[in-house]
């Protein structure tokens, strides 16, 4: 047989916020290219919905609190030996700066920002990240500073580009780290909120391609990263946004 | 609930325009310095207010501000 260097054939990945949106996108489609996925979330049933959506065998559903050092400690206790992390849980928030309060910049600094920096490290604490892993932060393309009422979102985000450039550093030549920046994607995460139906429309239209992406555009660049495809990129930082930034 | 007091809350989302124009009856999509900026202040404005969550589409189907007054007061 010829092996697929995009395959993940017997590589072990854990995708957090996989009960919904880009995080059970990336689940589904990493378990059909042979991942064993090993998904986590806070919500049971929803986590068991992407769970029940895994083709093959030998995958593992963990309910975590990412919002707590211990839920993410635990967490990093409980998984197995990893050769692919998917740092993509995450939560918006969309205020004008005038309006920012410091319980916001707390709530979605420590879903955003905190989580996936501390489940790295302890990952790396417990020695759970295999020779030749890869890591995968899922950021935003607000991080560089686009759209509206973005900003705590955006800076969240941004410390998270910032810290998969330093995991590359750290981590090399053993593991490899990068971030993708999605533009807007088709989950619940944009719908039916502080813009009107209108309003989202118009600003499809600014996309080259006319259209905002589905969740599974931006799983089959997971998956590209996570696999030996991409064996000599690290600590680069991919914007997914349909040319909205050309 | 005031809907006087609203309006001055409204009014204070814009920089450029003269606060003494905003009645309850203003329409205020029409008014030039209105943005999708401002219209994330409004829903700010709102929440902190009267800590009623707004949605893009409460604000795009309103015509007046007194209809989005309605709406909040609804919802208190």
């Amino acid at each position: 047989m010829l092996s697929n260097p995009f395959s993940l054939e017997s590589k072990t990945v854990l995708i957090t916020g996989a009960s919904s949106g880009i995080g059970r996108a990336t689940a589904i489609e990493c378990a059909k290219i042979g991942a064993h996925c090993v998904i986590t979330g806070r919500n049971q049933e929803r986590l068991q919905q992407t769970f029940e959506q895994l083709e093959g065998q030998g995958h593992v559903q963990i309910i975590a609190d990412l919002a707590s050092q211990e839920g993410i400690q635990t967490l990093a206790e409980q998984v197995p030996q990893l050769d692919g992390l998917v740092n993509n849980a995450g939560i918006n928030l969309m205020k004008p700066i005038g309006f920012i309060k410091g319980d916001d910049l707390e709530k979605i600094y420590t879903t955003n920002t905190f989580a996936p920096i501390l489940l790295t490290k302890f990952l790396l604490k417990k020695k759970k990240l295999n020779a030749g892993a890869s890591i995968v932060f899922i950021s935003s393309s607000a991080a560089m500073g686009s759209g509206i009422g973005n900003a705590v979102y955006g800076t969240s985000k941004a410390a998270i580009m910032s810290f998969s450039k330093y995991c590359a550093r750290e981590l090399a030549p053993k593991i490899r780290s990068n971030s993708i920046h999605p533009g807007m994607v088709e989950t619940e995460l944009i719908q039916g909120r502080e813009f009107s139906d209108a309003d989202m429309e118009a600003d499809r239209q600014k996309y080259l391609l006319k259209r905002y992406g589905k969740p599974e555009e931006i799983a089959y660049s997971v998956i590209f990263l996570l696999s030996d495809a991409s064996a000599w990129i690290t600590g680069h930082a991919l914007v997914i946004d349909g040319g909205r930034r050309v | 609930m005031d809907l006087q007091e609203f309006v001055q809350h409204f009014a204070e989302q814009f920089d450029e325009t003269d606060a003494s124009i905003f009645t309850p009856q203003t329409k205020f999509h029409d008014l030039e310095e209105w943005s999708s900026l401002i219209g994330l202040s409004v829903i700010g404005m709102v929440d902190e207010e009267y800590d009623v969550a707004l949605k893009g589409n409460d604000v795009k189907g309103s015509v007046t501000i007194e209809d989005l007054y309605n709406i909040v007061k609804s919802r208190i």
